[in-house]
């Protein structure tokens, strides 16, 4: 899987153009990193996901908001192929990633995840030091040039804003940090390769209003450098940190707009009930 | 909604009818206090019965090397019996030995209910007695002394004598043991042990290295036969090398032997007549004396020196008088090296069933066969598997490999009878079972988000595996090893099928190419404790190196299950920083 496709975006956008469904495209924005096309999910026999169509802006913030089990997770998942370890997964439709169909028949699966990083719900370190942690993308990338990995290492600390606390003791466990530390550890691992999409999946709900606010911060910073879709609950936060949110609802694709639109004056009824908080 | 108001009607009526109906107190059953009871005294009772094991093998094991006194026992017949007091008990005389007692001693016998008490003596002398113990009726005896001259004498061969020392021989002059005294003694008696040794040493390592060749010669000749054909210009040249060498080898072995024998004529002129409570003598080499001391004149000082001498040969040499007496080095090197070869099949072995039965095997009914058949396999007798480890390992695999690269020795087997490479294989399959059940419950209890977080980093399946989901299960991987450990360092049976042996010549490891020779059948203590226990010719003899054994066995196990105890603590620390 090469990048070299990503020069003719043209010619996709003309494709996804004859598409008969209507899409919901954020308004601003550099072109679609990735864009879902009539993406449906099932567990088995019970569909998790209905015909989700959007695009993701390159180097924009996208926030998925809804209630629990509306399928936000399971979307951000299907990014970069992480529910293929569940068994009786079927898909139907497409997720294009730069210009590239990720569910096609022989799609490097490795590679795709390798061109993204992700951050989990609860902070996931590896029983492994601090360092080993960080340049985990690198090695099993087979990089093992001592000089390049202290590089990628102490960029992607000072990146998720925890290389002054970590510094002097970059060969301890990484189990021995505080969940906040260990959450933007995790944050680190996920862009010290450089990829060029950042999922996150609920990053903030483990941690305390101090540890989120830095996380946010962060998220803040890396706008732009990453495309960055973020999972969360707090409609705060997606308010704080997005450009562009999507309301999901039932599996369903609610709203899609920018942020200052949903949360001001949303289209639709149900999206209006769940940011003013009627329910969910 | 509902106002204050309502919510507080609804309260009190809920109040109300709980009252009607229920009681707030704990009975006796819901408390648990009977079961408590029962836990706790189940608790205790299996405490109990543990300790007190432990305890009788620590203290029987523990007390086996101390000096005990001689008694001279006078019997009512005039006989003479000295020894060791080792034990009494009460029994019940009957029959015609009960009639040919006097009225006198069959009224006490009445007295006591018909039990008659009596002492068993470690008499020694087998030579002279055909018998090492000797059961003392309390009823006959006379008079009870300990005497001075008395001494105890561990020997070589014939177990140890008990009575006086007439006189000793040094280098042909006879000398009484008043003129020499007990220094003078020891130190003959340590000089004639260095020559024991200096002979042993040339028979045994000198002399050996000579057979190994003149041995290596013969089966390269013969595999030059197998190969070339008995008439072949190779096989004639080079039998006319071997014979050269042969001879060659020939004169160092008659060099040796002679030196050996100037030793021996040497060692034959110090002697030492010894003679029993009833004045029958004994003349015996003094190299023959292992040890020896005037029982009852001894110093606390001097028993701890004969206690810890007594300690130090035991752990240090090999045995002599069919395992019951000397050391039990050979055994305890067997148990070691087979226990640590047998870890190293099951570890990788192991781990690497269960990696595939849970990382990569589709779950399914298949697999959850494979996973009762695992489970049932170490229910399975453990003789059975001696029978196939025999059948399989040594006859069929061991008997191809004879066939394939030692054709040149048969028909004497080398892999193709039991060997210390067979039973560690027999034992690693044995406890298989054991080491996939724990490996599986360690990978499975990785946290699954760990597995994403590698995969989400572009980390292959393998990958994963090998640096996020292995260090996280090891320390749970060890436990199982360490249980597959001590099962399998006190298994005996099916050792008795695959390559133990009562007296193993040879040590699996040793100074000839190899080095380590896999081969070689072995001795080892489980084993060790059944042969002195209940396979020598006086059991009571063995009795004590049974103690002695047994917690020798169990300080092993202690020791290497404590040391794998320890590297998996130090990886739990490693893995879990301070988080724990």
């Amino acid at each position: 899987m090469t990048t070299a496709t990503r020069e003719a975006p043209a010619a996709q956008v003309k494709e996804s153009s004859t598409h008969s469904t209507v899409y919901h495209v954020a308004e601003s924005g550099l072109g679609a990193a990735i864009s879902i096309r009539d993406f449906n999910l099932f567990y088995g026999e019970s569909q998790a996901l209905y015909n989700v169509n959007m695009e993701m802006q390159r180097g924009m913030v996208t926030a998925l908001i809804g209630p629990s089990g509306c399928g936000k997770s399971t979307l951000l998942r299907s990014l970069n192929r992480m529910n293929d370890l569940i068994d009786n997964l079927s898909i139907k439709g497409k997720v294009v990633v730069h210009d590239n169909d990720i569910y096609a028949p022989g799609v490097d699966v490795i590679a795709l995840r390798k061109r993204m990083g992700m951050v989990f719900q609860k902070p996931n370190p590896f029983p492994k030091s601090i360092f080993e942690n960080v340049v985990y993308p690198l090695r099993v990338e087979g990089i093992s040039d001592k000089a390049m990995l202290e590089e990628a290492c102490e960029r992607a600390l000072k990146g998720s804003a925890l290389w002054n606390e970590v510094k002097d003791r970059l060969n301890e466990s990484a189990l021995g940090l505080s969940g906040g530390q260990q959450q933007r550890l995790c944050i680190a691992r996920a862009i010290a390769a450089e990829p060029e999409i950042l999922l996150m999946d609920e990053p903030c709900s483990a941690l305390d209003p101090i540890a989120t606010a830095k996380v946010e911060e962060l998220i803040t910073e890396l706008r732009g450098q990453f495309t960055i879709v973020i999972v969360t609950h707090s409609m705060q936060q997606a308010a704080r940190v997005s450009d562009n949110t999507a309301f999901m609802y039932l599996g369903k694709l609610i709203e899609y707009g920018a942020t200052d639109t949903i949360f001001t004056v949303p289209k639709d009824r149900r999206t209006e009930d769940y940011i003013t908080g009627r329910f969910g | 909604m509902s106002t204050i108001a309502e919510v507080q009607t609804r309260i009190m009526s809920k109040d109300k009818e709980a009252k009607a109906v229920r009681r707030y107190t704990a009975d006796l059953s819901a408390v648990g206090e009977p079961a408590l009871w029962g836990f706790g005294g189940a608790l205790a009772l299996g405490i109990i019965l543990i300790c007190g094991f432990l305890l009788a093998i620590f203290w029987n094991g523990i007390t086996t090397f101390w000096p005990k006194p001689i008694e001279i026992v006078t019997l009512a017949n005039g006989q003479m019996v000295a020894g060791e007091p080792s034990r009494e008990n009460l029994y019940r005389p009957e029959g015609a030995f009960l009639a040919s007692l006097s009225d006198a001693v069959k009224a006490d016998i009445e007295r006591n209910d018909g039990y008659a008490e009596r002492t068993l003596y470690r008499i020694g002398n087998y030579d002279l007695y055909n018998e090492d113990f000797r059961w003392v009726n309390a009823f006959d005896v006379q008079k009870v002394e300990r005497d001075p001259a008395f001494y105890y004498l561990e020997r070589q061969e014939w177990g140890p004598f008990i009575g006086r020392i007439k006189s000793v021989v040094v280098d042909g002059v006879e000398q009484s043991p008043e003129a020499l005294g007990l220094e003078g003694i020891r130190k003959e008696q340590q000089a004639a042990r260095e020559r024991f040794a200096e002979i042993r040493r040339i028979e045994r390592s000198d002399i050996g290295v000579i057979n190994h060749e003149i041995n290596q010669i013969r089966l390269e000749l013969r595999r030059i036969e197998l190969a070339e054909g008995l008439e072949s210009a190779a096989y004639r040249s080079a039998q006319a090398d071997a014979e050269l060498r042969l001879a060659e080898l020939q004169g160092d072995f008659d060099r040796l032997q002679g030196q050996a024998n100037d030793i021996k004529a040497k060692d034959a002129r110090y002697r030492i007549v010894l003679e029993d409570v009833n004045g029958t003598t004994k003349d015996t080499q003094l190299s023959q004396i292992v040890r020896f001391y005037p029982a009852n004149e001894l110093s606390v000082f001097e028993k701890v020196g004969v206690y810890f001498s007594r300690w130090g040969e035991f752990l240090s040499t090999e045995p002599r008088e069919a395992n019951t007496e000397g050391g039990i080095l050979p055994a305890i090197f067997g148990t070691v090296v087979m226990t640590l070869l047998m870890v190293v099949v099951v570890a990788p072995f192991g781990v690497i069933t269960a990696l595939y039965l849970r990382e990569y095997a589709k779950q399914g009914k298949l697999v959850a066969m494979v996973r009762i058949a695992v489970n049932n396999l170490a229910g399975v007798p453990s003789i059975v598997y001696g029978v196939f480890g025999l059948g399989f390992f040594a006859y069929t695999v061991g008997g191809s490999i004879d066939a394939l690269f030692f054709p040149e020795r048969l028909p004497n087997p080398t892999f193709g009878t039991g060997g210390i490479l067979w039973s560690a294989l027999t034992l690693a399959l044995l406890t298989v079972p054991v080491v996939i059940v724990a490996a599986e419950e360690a990978l499975s209890s990785v946290p699954r988000s760990i597995r994403e977080g590698s995969l989400a980093c572009g980390a292959s399946k393998w990958q994963t595996i090998r640096s996020v989901v292995l260090p996280h299960a090891m320390p749970g991987i060890m436990t199982g090893l360490i249980l597959a450990m001590a099962r399998g360092a006190g298994e005996v049976a099916p050792l008795m099928l695959v390559g133990v042996v009562k007296l193993a010549p040879e040590l699996p490891v040793d100074g000839f190419f190899p080095y380590i020779h896999l081969e070689r059948s072995f001795m080892h203590l489980g084993f060790h404790i059944f042969d002195v226990g209940f396979q020598s010719r006086n059991s009571e003899a063995g009795k004590p190196m049974v103690f002695v054994t047994t917690l020798l066995l169990l300080a092993l196990i202690v020791l290497m299950n404590s040391s794998a105890i320890y590297i998996r603590n130090r990886l739990k620390k490693k893995f879990a920083g301070s988080q724990f």
